[in-house]
Parts: C-alpha cells; sequence; structure tokens
C-alpha cells in the first residue's frame, strides 16, 4: 500500500508532501528520492527504486514515480505492489489534479496547494485507493481553484490545444480548455463547453531502399467536458468505421483498426448499427476511445524522404542530399516538421543549400537538424548539405569508394504535426448533447483531430 | 467516509473471500466470485484489489477451477492494464496445472501488454517490457511475430531503450533475424556510449544461434575505429569464440589493428586474451604483445598485467622463437619491479612453472580453447511458467529477479530479527501458564524431545486434505465444564507453537477446534477439539503423518498441560 505522495519539481522542490501511514521518515524522503534519482547511473531505470544501506528506517522503500508535464509524482512503498495499478494511480491522480487546478505545471499546483492536499485526503486513505471519479470527488471539495489569469473567449491570440472550426468563423483559444472543471458555483456563463480531440501517434520505419517495414497507429479520442455531468452526448464516427482484419462495411475502402478498447462508461448499443457512442461523461478529462492500427494504412504516408550520399573517404568530404515529399492532400499541411539525421562523429563544418528561405538546418549533438516551419501538402522540398568529416584516414584499400555512406550516417528521423488529419482517416462525424440548459444558450462543442509523429524513421 | 462508493464493497467481498467457512463451502464461494463480477459499482482500484484476494483460494476441483476462470473472463479484457494485469496473473496461478490454460491467457494479454509498451506514459511503457521479458523467459517465440513494436525511437529515455535492445534480442527468429540485425545495427553507432553497446553486447547474444551474420557486422564495426565501440566488440568476440568455436577464423582475421583503439581494461583483457589463446592464428600477435610488454610500467590495470602474463606464456607455447625474449623481460619486471602483489606471485609462479620444465607448463596452460557447452549453462533452458506466475505484476520482473533477491535479503534480514524468539522451544516462553504447572512444563522437552516448530504455510486446505487422508492415531476425552473464551485457548496453544487452523465460534454447541503442529523433524500433529453439547467433557482425537508413537504421547501431554492450564485459569 502508499506509504507517501508527493510532488517534486523538475528541480527536486518538494512542492507537495503526504504521509499516509505514518510508518517512514518524514519529509527527508523526498529529498532522498531525488538525489538517488540524479545519481543513478545511467544504465538502470529510474522507474521504479528502491532505497537501502542509509538511514534505518528508509529501507526497503521503493519509489515510483511519473514525470507528468515536469513535474515528479512519487509515491513510496514498502509492500511489493502491482506496478501496473500503481502507475495508473499516479497518471490518474495527474489528470484529477490537471482538471481541479486548471492545468498541471509547478505554478498552478503551488497556487491550490490546499485544494492538493484536499484532493488528497478523499482520494487515498490510509494508503488505500478510494475514488478518483471526479463525480464523487466533487461533492466533497470545498476549495475553489486558484487560476493565474482569468479566461477570456476574446483570447484569440494563438490555437492550441484543444481548439479548431467545428463552425468556420469560430475558434477556441489555447488556453480555454486549461481551466478547472469546478471553477464556478458563482459563475455560470462560460460553463457550457465541451472538447472532443481525435489524437493520433504514427511511428513509421522505411528502409533504406524506400519499402515499409513498419506503420503503427495509436490513437485515442478524448473528450474534456465542462458540462454538468449527467448529461448525455452522442459522438457519431465515420461510417465506414470497422474492427479487425474480417469485417468490412459501406462500399470502397473502409477506415479499418485492428484494435479498439473503450471507455467503461461508453454505452455502444447503438455502435454496431450506426457507430455511434453514447456516453454521459463526468466533468474533466476521459479517454472515450482508443485504438491500434499496424501495417495496412488506407492512405499514403504523409512524407516520403529521398536521400543520396556521395562520400569521398580520401578527403572526408561528405555529401547528403535530401528529398522531402509531402504526400498529403494538398489542402492540409503538415507544421512543426523537424529532420533529425546523426552525422559520423567528428563532423565539423556544414555548408546548405536550402530550397525556401523559411527553413533552417544546423549541427547539434553530432545530428544534422532541419527546421521547416510549414509544409504544404503535394509540395517537395529539399535540401543539400556539404560537410567535413575528418578522423584517420581510412584504410588504402577503401580509398576510393565514393557512394557508400559511412557508418554513423542515419537513420533519418521526422517529427511533426498534422493539424486536421488522421492517419487512419477516422473522423468524427457529429457531437450531439441531448442536454438543454435552462435559458443558456447552446453549448460549445469543439472537435479537432490531430496527428502526430511517434517515431518517423528513415533509414539511409 | 460514508460516500466511497466502492470501499465498503471491496471491504465486504474481502471479508468474505477470505472466511474459511465460505472457502470450504463451493457454492457459497461461486456465488462470491458472482457478486464481485456483478459489482458493476466497483471501480477500477476495487477490481484490482479483490483479484488480488481472490489469489488466497485454491480450487478443489478441476471444474471449479474452470467455472471461476469462466466467471473472471471479462476482466482479462477491461480497458485498466491493472485489472487485465491482474487477472492474468491470477489465471497464470489458478491454472498452474493446465500449461495450456496458461499459454492461451498469456496470448491474450499480448494484446493489452503491447498496448502498453507503445503507450504514452513511459513508466508504463517500461513496465509492460520488463514484463513482455518475463515472458519470453518460458515462451521464446511468444512475441517474434511483432518484433517491429520494440523497435526504438531516438526520442525515448535510454531505459526503455535497453529494455528494448534486451527484448529485441530474445525474441529472434530464422524469420525476423534479418530486419532485427538491420536496427540493432543502427543502434551501435548510437550518439549515446552506453546504448550502442548495449546494442553490441545484444548482438553479439543473437551470434550464438546466427553466429556467420553477427560476426560480420561486429567486423564491420571494428572500421569506425571508435575506442568505445571497438572495446565491446572484442570482449564480444572473446565470449562467442569460446561459445562457438566455428567463429575463430573470422574473428582471428578481424582482430589484427583494433589494439589502436583500446583504452579501458576490459577490452586490453579481451583483447590480450584472445591473442594469448589464438595467437598462432593470428600473424602480428607476438608484435602487438610486445607493445603491451614495452608499455607494462606504464599500465595501471593489475588485471590487464596478469592476463598478459598468462596470454604471453600461452603464446610463448605455439611461438617460441618470436615470445621468448619478451617473456623473459616481462618475468623480470613482475618479479623485480612490480609493487601488486597478486602479479608478482603470478609472475614467479610461471617463473616456477617454467623451470619445472616445458611439458609441465603445457599440460598446465593448454587447456580447451572453447567449451560450446558453457552456453548452454549461462542461460538455462525455458522456464516454466509456474516459476515466475506468482511474480506477475509486482516489482520482481521490474527489478530483475537478481536485484530483487538482494533487496528482499535486507528486508528479510531485519524482519527476521523479531521473529526469532518464536522458534525456540516452547518450554522458555510460557508466561502463559501458572507457576505450579512450569515443572511439568519443563520436563517435558527430555521425555521423547519434542520440540514443535512454528508452521505457517499450512493452509486449510492442506490440512483438509491430510485430515481426510490420515487415520486416528490417538483418542482422549479431557474433562472439562461450562464456558471458556476460544481466544484464550487459541493463545496458549500459539505459545506452545500448535497453530489454530479453524475454530467453531464461542458458545457454539457442538464446539469444534482443528489444530496443526510439526516438530523439527517434519512429524505433523493434526487435532480435532470437539465439546458436544450437554456433556462435559472435550474429545480430542489426534492424527499423525508419520507413525512414531514416542513423539505422539509427548505431543498429547503438551496438548493435555495447554487444555488443563486454560480449564484451572477458568475454574
Amino acid at each position: 500500500m502508499i506509504s507517501q505522495f508527493f510532488i517534486l519539481s523538475s528541480k527536486g522542490d518538494p512542492l507537495i508532501y503526504k504521509d499516509f501511514r505514518g510508518d517512514s521518515g518524514g519529509r527527508d524522503v523526498a529529498e532522498l528520492f531525488y538525489r538517488k534519482l540524479t545519481g543513478l547511473p545511467g544504465d538502470e531505470s529510474p522507474v521504479v527504486m528502491v532505497t537501502s544501506g542509509g538511514k534505518r528506517h528508509h529501507d526497503g522503500r521503493h519509489f515510483i514515480h511519473i514525470r507528468h508535464s515536469s513535474l515528479y509524482l512519487v509515491v513510496t512503498t514498502s509492500e511489493n505492489v502491482s506496478p501496473f495499478s500503481l502507475l495508473e494511480l499516479l497518471s490518474r491522480l495527474a489528470t484529477l489534479l490537471g482538471d481541479y487546478c486548471g492545468s498541471l505545471g509547478e505554478g498552478t499546483i503551488s497556487r491550490n496547494v490546499a485544494l492538493v492536499y484536499e484532493l488528497l485526503d478523499e482520494v487515498l486513505d490510509y494508503g488505500y485507493v478510494q475514488t478518483t471519479s471526479t463525480e464523487m470527488l466533487r461533492n466533497f471539495i470545498q476549495t475553489e481553484a486558484v487560476v493565474s489569469k482569468p479566461f477570456s473567449l476574446f483570447d484569440l491570440s494563438s490555437v492550441g490545444l484543444f481548439g479548431a472550426e467545428t463552425q468556420q468563423s469560430k475558434v477556441a483559444p489555447s488556453s480555454a480548455a486549461s481551466r478547472p472543471v469546478l471553477s464556478s458555483r458563482s459563475d455560470q456563463s462560460q460553463k457550457n463547453e465541451v472538447f472532443l480531440d481525435v489524437v493520433e501517434r504514427l511511428s513509421v520505419l522505411i528502409a533504406s531502399n524506400g519499402s515499409l517495414l513498419k506503420v503503427d497507429v495509436q490513437g485515442e479520442i478524448r473528450l474534456k467536458s465542462f458540462l454538468p455531468s449527467g448529461s448525455e452526448m452522442r459522438i457519431g464516427l465515420t461510417e465506414e468505421f470497422c474492427v479487425g482484419k474480417s469485417e468490412l462495411r459501406g462500399y470502397g475502402p473502409g477506415i479499418r483498426v485492428d484494435e479498439v478498447s473503450f471507455h467503461s462508461s461508453v454505452n455502444l448499443d447503438e455502435f454496431e448499427s450506426h457507430r455511434i457512442l453514447r456516453l454521459q461523461p463526468p466533468q474533466g478529462e476521459l479517454t472515450v476511445m482508443r485504438y491500434q492500427l499496424s501495417d495496412d494504412l488506407p492512405s499514403p504516408l504523409p512524407f516520403r524522404l529521398f536521400p543520396s550520399v556521395q562520400w569521398d573517404r580520401g578527403s572526408g568530404r561528405l555529401q547528403v542530399y535530401l528529398k522531402l515529399r509531402c504526400d498529403l492532400p494538398s489542402k492540409s499541411q503538415a507544421l512543426n516538421v523537424r529532420l533529425h539525421l546523426p552525422l559520423p562523429r567528428g563532423v565539423v563544418s556544414l555548408s546548405q543549400e536550402l530550397s525556401s528561405p523559411e527553413q533552417k538546418a544546423e549541427l547539434a549533438d553530432g545530428a544534422l537538424r532541419w527546421d521547416l516551419p510549414q509544409v504544404q501538402g503535394g509540395s517537395q522540398l529539399s535540401g543539400l548539405f556539404q560537410m567535413d568529416v575528418p578522423g584517420p584516414p581510412g584504410p588504402p584499400s577503401h580509398g576510393l569508394s565514393t557512394s557508400a555512406s559511412p557508418l554513423g550516417l542515419g537513420p533519418a528521423s521526422l517529427s511533426f504535426e498534422l493539424p486536421r488529419h488522421t492517419c487512419s482517416g477516422l473522423q468524427v462525424r457529429f457531437l450531439r448533447l441531448a442536454f438543454r440548459p435552462c435559458g443558456n444558450a447552446n453549448p460549445h462543442k469543439w472537435v479537432r483531430h490531430l496527428s502526430h509523429s511517434d517515431a518517423y524513421v528513415i533509414r539511409i | 467516509m460514508p460516500y466511497l462508493g466502492s470501499e465498503d464493497v471491496v471491504k465486504e467481498l474481502k471479508k468474505a473471500l477470505c472466511n474459511p467457512h465460505i472457502q470450504a463451502d463451493r457454492l457459497r464461494y461461486r456465488n462470491v466470485i458472482q457478486r464481485v463480477i456483478r459489482m458493476s459499482k466497483l471501480d477500477q482500484w476495487g477490481q484490482a484489489e479483490v483479484l488480488n484476494f481472490l489469489l488466497r483460494y485454491q480450487p478443489r476441483s478441476e471444474e471449479e477451477l474452470f467455472d471461476i476462470l469462466n466467471l473472471l473472463d471479462s476482466f482479462l479484457k477491461s480497458s485498466s492494464p491493472g485489472v487485465v494485469m491482474g487477472a492474468t496473473k491470477l489465471f497464470l496461478i489458478l491454472a498452474k496445472k493446465f500449461p495450456h490454460v496458461q499459454t492461451d491467457v498469456l496470448v491474450r494479454v499480448k494484446g493489452p501488454l503491447l498496448a502498453a509498451c507503445s503507450s504514452e506514459s513511459r513508466e508504463l511503457c517500461f513496465v509492460a517490457l520488463c514484463h513482455v521479458r518475463q515472458i519470453l523467459h518460458s515462451l521464446p517465440g511468444h512475441f517474434s511475430s511483432h518484433y517491429k513494436k520494440f523497435f526504438c525511437s531516438y526520442s525515448e529515455p535510454h531505459y526503455i531503450k535497453l529494455q528494448k535492445v534486451e527484448v529485441l534480442c530474445e525474441l529472434v527468429n530464422d524469420e525476423n533475424v534479418q530486419q532485427v540485425l538491420e536496427e540493432l545495427r543502427g543502434y551501435c553507432t548510437d550518439v549515446s556510449a552506453d546504448f550502442a553497446q548495449a546494442a553490441i553486447f545484444a548482438i553479439g547474444g543473437i551470434a550464438r544461434t546466427y553466429t556467420d551474420q553477427c560476426v560480420q557486422i561486429l567486423t564491420e564495426l571494428l572500421g569506425l575505429r571508435q575506442e568505445h565501440i571497438t572495446t565491446v566488440v572484442v570482449q564480444t568476440f572473446r565470449d562467442l569464440v569460446w561459445l562457438c568455436p566455428q567463429c575463430t577464423e573470422a574473428v582471428c582475421q578481424a582482430l589484427p589493428g583494433c589494439e589502436e583503439n583500446i583504452q579501458d581494461s576490459e577490452g586490453k583483457q579481451a583483447l590480450i586474451w584472445l591473442l594469448g589463446v589464438h595467437g598462432e592464428r593470428i600473424p602480428n600477435a607476438p608484435y602487438v604483445l610486445e607493445d603491451f610488454v614495452e608499455n607494462v610500467k606504464s599500465e595501471t590495470f593489475p588485471a590487464v598485467k596478469m592476463e598478459l602474463l598468462t596470454a604471453l606464456l600461452r603464446l610463448f607455447l605455439s611461438r617460441p622463437a618470436e615470445c621468448q625474449d619478451m617473456l623473459g623481460r616481462l618475468l623480470y619486471y613482475c618479479i623485480e619491479e612490480e609493487k601488486d602483489m597478486a602479479v608478482r606471485d603470478r609472475g614467479l609462479f610461471y617463473y616456477r612453472l617454467l623451470l619445472v620444465g616445458i611439458d609441465e607448463v603445457k599440460r598446465i596452460l593448454c587447456s580447451p580453447k572453447s567449451d560450446p557447452t558453457l552456453g548452454l549453462l549461462e542461460d538455462p533452458a525455458e522456464r516454466p511458467v509456474n516459476s515466475w506466475a506468482s511474480d506477475f505484476n509486482t516489482l520482481v520482473p521490474v527489478y530483475g529477479k537478481a536485484h530483487w533477491a538482494t533487496i528482499s535479503k535486507c528486508q528479510g534480514a531485519e524482519r527476521c530479527g523479531p521473529e526469532l524468539p518464536k522458534t525456540s522451544s516452547f518450554a522458555a516462553s510460557g508466561p502463559l501458564i501458572p507457576e505450579e504447572n512450569k515443572e511439568r512444563v519443563q520436563e517435558l522437552p527430555d521425555s521423547g524431545a519434542l520440540m514443535l516448530v512454528p508452521n505457517r504455510q499450512l493452509t486449510a486446505d492442506y490440512f483438509e486434505k491430510t485430515w481426510l487422508s490420515l487415520k486416528v492415531a490417538h483418542q482422549q476425552v479431557l474433562p472439562w465444564r461450562g464456558e471458556f473464551q476460544p481466544d484464550t485457548l487459541q493463545m496458549a496453544l500459539q505459545v506452545v507453537n500448535i497453530q489454530t487452523i479453524a475454530m467453531s465460534r464461542a458458545g457454539s454447541r457442538p464446539w469444534k477446534a482443528y489444530l496443526s503442529a510439526q516438530d523439527d523433524t517434519g512429524c505433523l500433529f493434526l487435532t480435532e477439539l470437539l465439546l458436544e453439547p450437554g456433556n462435559s467433557e472435550m474429545q480430542i482425537s489426534v492424527k499423525q503423518n508419520e507413525a512414531r508413537t514416542e513423539m505422539l504421547n509427548s505431543f498429547i501431554s503438551v496438548l493435555e498441560t495447554v487444555i488443563g492450564t486454560i480449564e484451572e485459569i477458568k475454574s
């Protein structure tokens, strides 16, 4: 069972400390944890650590932690418990704290210390979990969250997380979703909003001859609701959506995924016939559905890279020509594209010729970094990089091999975001609320689709 | 806290699941389990906890076992990894006599585990990887078709990459070896030296099965002339040559030139060993060793010097003309100038050995140059699932078995402290026994030298089985009047290391109690106490798993003493 819980800032300052059982040392445990974490040898994992030696009453205490938005959330226990459950609990706590404080971060936590302690008191009792449901807890939490900046709908400067267009003109500001769930007994006006995100993580491995070795899509439908709980909503997915290899629906190519799991509160009565998910979400964040798809993408990959490498071993000159083609539909675009290409050791100089001015390339940590802030679908970009690779001249027998690439070059990896695009093709058709607020205007519904790269690796 | 939906439920279920009466009654137990399943109010934490409690139960029959498994099946599909793993563990343990059921469960848990392995939460991913490795120990082919899921991406933290490399190394088979090796080769040139070295060691591990391909990759890596790579490659070669003699030729051809890129102790030792043992196949071996001999004064590691002595002497046996001179110089240095005693002793030893004669040296130093059987020793054959089923979904796989053993040893040493007095003989600890009986009690150890020891492993289930299989060895009736507190009796019995397995509630008629005790030779005494309503006597039946009358008599007299004492206290 859990003996202690604490939150440390990224620099190791304890922000929250709570002892549930009183069976272990005092607050210095937090310090001990941080010292152990920073002093850990490179090949050991920090996820689970045990104290030994040192002071006697700390002996055999296991630290289990997660890192969440640059905070350390740590529990200690002296029993041989299930690591899966503990990690799940920690990430659930992170979500809960995020729900109640608006967002999770050093600033919000230190502004809301009283609230966090109150929450912890209710969630855990003597080291045992009582409940983690937002719904249940909201009856017992009295403290109001302190928000640094009052939320304003007119703050439209930037578009970020949980922002999207359901109607063409309306865009939610980036901070819209980061406010406490229970903001207001007092102010009712800004409550009725619901954010729905379809987020996909794409990992791809392409062999040096251009053949596809691995495609893997991990998708999630995430919901953040500020509606009064108990209000029912229906989420309509693409009708061609099908699960598993055998099932095929409709005409034409279906939208297929390999495996799906739903949150336990989702009602699947209409899923078979109409691909509609019905649920009564509690306030706060919730992962409605998770799905995986591997090996068989319906749409072409977003990027292809055509590298050509010339290496003159004798003079140590390395020339890399990279051509990047974006195969998205021409209306879409990719943002924050970054190509990372490890180079042989000791590369000193770099000269570059890039196809457009907003691109940037530089050497960092023994690798080439090529930044492309925005890539339009269907476009093709190129960069020519010349480097000098010093070091011992190769054995004379290989002196004239000009084409083979040197060891230590590659593989290239790309990172990017694709707004309004899902690689699996899954779309949310509609989001309907059964709930009618008394007298108030319709609740705002924000639906967003997003794909981003997890590992997009191209061998050279 | 009255509001907590699941807490009361969990408490109630826990009580029911641990109650021996309910456990003894199949139907009632099944009802409890069915209630567990219908418990929609139970959240995931409650579910995980209840699953953990179910572990304590031993089904009596095959039918009951499969009944339970069927009832709990839905938990394997839960969306919470904690619940899925809890259910998996329960299944593995309950089905310990049915390997096909276990395999089936492991197939079903594959999906959730793989999903956790590619989860966004790195910590969860790490723990899942540790469990994947655990499963691979028993079922090496289990994840082979999913090998691509274990490819590393450059943004992952170090500890996950290392785990993934280990997993890749273990799931390799004929179909994926090409792809896996290609991937691993990419890691060998990683910016992080630690990770690169781990990848090279992994290739070395795969080389035991797929020698040719791996040796080729390793040889190519030598061409990079990077210190941290060369040293690890040479160490891998050393282990490989020892286990797979067929690759000796290729290794010997790759070695020349390595010495320029090795600075650390481990790498030097490996290179020197290779040059010594296989020197007759490497043309320039003596000259490389000569360089080491030249620089022996500035050599900082004693282990390297020891290795050098042995290697040079070995090489001297196969190529005496080239080595004689420098062997002399090295021996002179080691004996006359070396400050490290171990090196000096080694030098002296070889010197004296040489004095005895070259045949004797040959006899002692020319041991076999490889031993393929050692490979089998190093990685023991597939371990049965049952050997780790109880560790599944705990911290053990996360720490690794070896590390866990050291951790629990430390803790064990601490915990044992206060428990020690309990194992001492009962005569020393009898505060409950009044003065007047002391003499009688103290006499007992002499009569037959009965020594009861506590045995906590004995379960109600096992007790019942044994009880039914044995015949009554002794029956006796003791006088007994009126009411008493069973707790007092239980405590008194505990003092003399007689364990109470089950007992009726106070005041119930007939009143029964089942006791068990074990002496230091392993002989079991199972006892039933019976108070019939209306009778003023207590019936004692004792069963014994080895027929030894002497021990039986002393056990009965102990029992008599305790019961007599209670009787006296009461009256």
